[in-house]
């Protein structure tokens, strides 16, 4: 049993282990929620109950969830890696058959206790599914064509699954953590090249096939590639979301208009504030210096994971945490990129800031696990 | 399974290395966004700033306050009336149709305009107020407000509308607004933003429209803040307009309201003008309309009445009109022989009833004929024969230049609508006009102002007043433009020998106080007031010779609209005049017996500054004036200047 390559006499139990959770990373998450709540607050027009005081309650539990999770051994979690995958597959499968349509995507699930939204499990379990696999796998066959198509596969299933709903933005992101795991796990340059290279070739062909039969992308989703490529060819249409951000963006300056003096918030110019475009808000409410160190917060996060992931001698437990740090990372980053312009409107919410329970408490989560990893590494 | 130490060394340097590569290159991005988000924020941030005050900013115009308008001494004729509106707000009502149907049963709502205001409600944006019951009255106002409880989303207002407390007196003068139209805008090079509001009421004739741009002052704005939807959420900042300005006109509002209640039923007008300045005293036509009809959208109904009446309300008789001037017209033949030296005072005529010329003969109004008449007499009974005869040796082109110093045949610049400018024919004229050469029968029918000559009743003041007064006296309606008095230069002298001006006064002064004239009957006793005039009875068609034969019909057996205009002119006093009256009644027979004591009636009224005292009139006449004085229906000013400038309503 694997268990058995730990230390167990240095590994901290009980009630000690409080003491060496990885606080500080706590206290970061915590940060970014609380500019959350912030936010929530002014964009509901200075109300509570909106959305700041639901989130503020679902960052209590997801908080409790996060030690609960990082108490519980992180072999364990690697033990249970390959059934939360199928399970999430399973769910995946299921939301494609029947789930419930919102926002002209078939992505939740009514659990009838809480709506699930099984892509973002999804991106938790694909991350510690692969760690699994290379913690399982002898590490010189790591490079090897067949182990590699493996890992590829159970990367491209979920893929499938989601772009089918569809939801490209997800999509990219389970791609993206995927492609880190394995690239951490130390898979050669050459298959990212040709990867990335096919990727390349394969958006060429999907320009390309637009308006043929085999048309690979839905119209609004090629409509969405066209506004992002130029914006003012639609100002009052597809392209009105991504201008309205831009505006509310530049306009706030050094240090922004003030907290709750946004008029492009305030006056319901800005689309999705609370949710895709929170992040808008908050640059013109408190401007570079505000956004600037909301990016510090999440840079701060992603770096205290790759110490801990580096410390870690346990592979499961360093590849689990750099895929967790890489996938947090791609969820601000394309959501950033996008209401800066620089990338489609792919609906990516701004992670632990924009309002939705079910993606902040699979964050948690993959926190815990984060937390477990470091409580319970090798000393 | 069990891993070497050796592996997982290696494991864990790999790990560690491509970590920090990842850690790395993650870095860059992080820089990037950093870096973009500097461009946008410090380097572009005034432009997004702009666009997104564009976003916010909306700027609405603010309608300024109409100027008013008022008499010579200050009384309203043209006012900014409240009025009482009721709005619904869709977003407050709810249930437009219920909140509808409640409103309904306590103020009376026509159905129509029930479906039409919900209809209205659905489609435009929920928080847009839409206005369901225009010009209510005080009650019906107060009942909404009463039942507000019930009536979510309805909302009583206050809105300012033009009035006109004088009604039918000043329709003609100062005209009315009304809302505006595409004709309006497209004559219009660069209209007026302010013309582009709803509901916005600009004068379409009259001094509403002549005086517009002073009337109507310039716009205020308000820059508001409106939301994504449109919704204006506060003011940003508010400059008022500036209101239009006010004017004071000339026409005092009594003796207005004397003329036309003077004119009755009658189609016919009066003008009446200070000889010293040339200010109008009074420009009355009559019948005349309601311009509050007009400001409120006339019905279809009420506007046949107007049009199909034959008596043409519409019209403004007084300047509008162009009349044959008939006898009024000697004084100008006469002022022209003198001036050719053809005659003088003295020089007699021989009138044997009529004046043959090549053949054809032109009758004197007495068949019986006047015997010798001097220019005194030949006024005094309007002998037509002594015209006929100097006219022929004066000329057309003579007679026409002296009209025109009189200021016929010219177009008096007033701010009213359709002025005439008459005709005053000459040999030029007539070729240019009709491609015709002057005959000699022209002559002869204009110099008793019948045939092409044409003059409004205006243009018959100004000339009586130019007579009077020997100079060129210039009529004007507006005495002030907000506080600044329009300037008035003391008119400069007639070029016309001030003998022959005499000589035509003393003639005038003749018609009107000696026995056996034809302006006897109309004398004015009192020595104050004593009054020089001339009458005038024009035809509006040809004697035919058959009719001629069986004698001439007298006017009451022809239908009205065959029958002689009838006109007067006059001033007084005699020895300093003061003001000068022209009266024509269209179709109304005889000028000294129907203009003629209009104009006596009127020039009391002015210089008496009262109802015309009974003693100017002569004694024989007064108990017949007093019963017709007392019959008039004069409004009632409520004592002298007791409702000066009102504007709001309590």
């Amino acid at each position: 049993m694997s268990f058995l390559e730990y230390r167990l006499q240095t590994v901290p139990t009980g009630l000690r282990k409080v003491l060496h959770l990885n606080w500080a990373l706590i206290l970061l998450l915590t940060a970014v929620c609380s500019v959350g709540w912030l936010m929530l607050y002014s964009v509901a027009g200075g109300d509570l109950s909106t959305w700041a005081e639901p989130q503020m309650k679902r960052f209590a539990v997801g908080l409790t969830i996060m030690i609960a999770v990082g108490f519980v051994p992180i072999w364990f979690w690697r033990n249970i890696s390959a059934v939360a995958y199928l399970i999430s597959v399973g769910l995946l499968v299921t939301v494609d058959l029947m789930g419930h349509v919102g926002m002209g995507a078939q992505r939740w699930l009514n659990l009838g206790f809480i709506m699930l939204q099984p892509s973002e499990l999804m991106k938790i379990t694909l991350v510690m599914m692969l760690a699994a696999y290379y913690d399982w796998l002898d590490v010189k066959r790591t490079s090897r064509p067949l182990w590699v198509l493996i890992p590829v596969l159970l990367i491209l299933i979920p893929v499938a699954l989601v772009l089918v709903q569809p939801d490209l933005g997800t999509a990219i992101l389970l791609m993206g953590g995927g492609a880190v795991v394995m690239f951490c796990a130390g898979v050669s340059w050459i298959y990212f090249a040709v990867v990335i290279g096919g990727g390349a070739a394969l958006i060429a062909a999907v320009l390309a096939s637009r308006g043929t039969p085999w048309q690979m992308l839905r119209d609004y989703q090629y409509k969405r590639i066209d506004t992002f490529l130029d914006p003012s060819t639609d100002p009052l249409g597809a392209g009105y979301h991504i201008s309205q951000a831009k505006i509310a963006l530049g306009s706030g300056g050094w240090t922004g208009r003030g907290y709750m003096q946004g008029t492009q918030s305030r006056l319901n110019f800005l689309p999705e504030k609370h949710t895709d475009f929170i992040f808008t808000s908050l640059a013109e409410e408190f401007g570079f210096v505000g956004a600037c160190s909301l990016l510090a917060l999440y840079a701060l996060i992603i770096a205290f994971c790759i110490s801990s992931a580096i410390q870690n001698k346990d592979r499961f437990a360093s590849l689990v945490t750099l895929g967790i740090a890489a996938s947090f990372f791609f969820l601000f980053a394309v959501n950033m990129l996008m209401v800066m312009g620089f990338a489609p409107v792919v609906g990516v919410p701004l992670p632990l800031v924009s309002y939705g329970g079910s993606a902040m408490m699979v964050l948690l989560t993959a926190f815990g696990i984060v937390q477990s990893a470091h409580v319970h590494r090798p000393r | 399974m069990k891993r070497s130490a050796r592996d997982t060394d290696d494991s864990a340097r790999t790990i560690t290395r491509r970590a920090l590569f990842m850690g790395g290159a993650m870095s860059a991005v992080v820089a990037v966004l950093g870096a973009r988000l500097r461009y946008m924020q410090v380097d572009q941030a005034d432009q997004f700033r702009m666009l997104a005050e564009e976003n916010r900013v909306s700027i609405r115009l603010i309608p300024p306050n109409r100027g008013q308008i008022f008499d010579r001494n200050g009384r309203l004729i043209a006012g900014n009336e409240q009025n009482y509106r009721v709005v619904i707000t869709r977003e407050d009502a709810g249930d437009v149709e219920e909140v509808m149907h409640r409103l309904a049963q306590v103020i009376p709502l026509p159905p129509e305009s029930i479906r039409h205001s919900i209809e209205e409600s659905k489609k435009r944006s929920a928080f847009v107020p839409i206005v369901v019951a225009d010009r209510i009255s005080w009650d019906d106002m107060s009942k909404v407000a009463i039942n507000a409880p019930s009536l979510p989303g309805v909302t009583p207002e206050v809105g300012l509308s033009r009035a006109y407390p004088l009604d039918t007196d000043f329709a003609h003068i100062v005209g009315y607004v009304g809302p505006v139209s595409d004709r309006d805008l497209a004559a219009q090079e660069t209209p007026d933003p302010l013309l582009q509001i709803p509901q916005f009421q600009i004068g379409k004739i009259g001094v509403e429209t002549w005086m517009e741009d002073t009337l109507r002052g310039s716009a205020g704005n308000r820059r508001i803040e409106v939301n994504a939807v449109g919704r204006v959420m506060r003011e940003l900042e508010r400059i008022e307009g500036q209101a239009g300005a006010d004017l004071r006109l000339t026409i005092d509002a009594e003796v207005q309201n004397f003329c036309q209640a003077r004119l009755g039923s009658e189609s016919a007008s009066v003008v009446a003008i200070d000889v010293t300045n040339g200010d109008l005293l009074a420009v009355a036509s009559a019948p005349s309309f309601d311009p509050n009809l007009f400001v409120r959208g006339i019905s279809y109904k009420d506007y046949a009445v107007l049009t199909e009446n034959d008596h043409r309300p519409l019209s403004n008789k007084s300047v509008q009109g162009a009349y044959p001037p008939g006898s009024t017209f000697k004084m100008v033949t006469a002022i022209a022989a003198m001036e050719a030296g053809i005659i003088n005072a003295n020089t007699t005529v021989y009138c044997p009833g009529y004046y043959e010329l090549g053949g054809r003969r032109f009758h004197c109004h007495s068949r019986g004929g006047h015997g010798h008449v001097n220019l005194d007499t030949a006024l005094g009974k309007s002998c037509d024969v002594y015209f006929y005869d100097i006219s022929q040796k004066v000329g057309i082109d003579k007679m026409a230049e002296v009209g025109r110093k009189l200021g016929l045949g010219e177009r008096h610049d007033l701010p009213m609508s359709a002025i005439t400018e008459g005709i005053m024919p000459d040999k030029a004229w007539k070729s240019e006009r009709y491609g015709q050469e002057w005959r000699i029968g022209d002559t002869i029918n204009a110099s008793i102002g019948q045939g092409y000559v044409l003059a409004s009743p205006l243009q018959l003041a100004v000339m009586t007043a130019r007579i009077a007064s020997g100079r060129q006296v210039l009529p004007r309606l507006v005495r002030s433009i907000g506080d600044q008095e329009v300037p008035v230069a003391e008119a400069a002298p007639l070029d016309i020998n001030p003998a022959w001006l005499r000589a035509v006064r003393e003639g005038m002064h003749t018609v009107s106080n000696k026995q056996h004239m034809t302006g006897y009957s109309n004398r004015i006793v009192d020595p104050a007031m004593i009054m020089a005039g001339k009458s005038g009875t024009s035809q509006v068609r040809n004697i035919t010779a058959a009719e001629r034969a069986r004698g001439v019909i007298s006017n009451d057996q022809l239908p009205w609209n065959r029958r002689d205009h009838a006109l007067f002119v006059g001033y007084a006093p005699y020895d300093n005049p003061k003001v000068a009256v022209a009266c024509v009644v269209e179709h109304g027979g005889g000028g000294s017996t129907v203009a003629g004591p209009i104009v006596r009636d009127v020039l009391i009224r002015i210089l008496a500054g009262k109802m015309p005292p009974l003693t100017a009139y002569p004694e024989s006449q007064r108990a017949r004036i007093e019963t017709a004085l007392s019959e008039l229906k004069l409004r009632d000013f409520g004592g002298p200047l007791a409702t000066v400038a009102s504007n709001s309503r309590a």
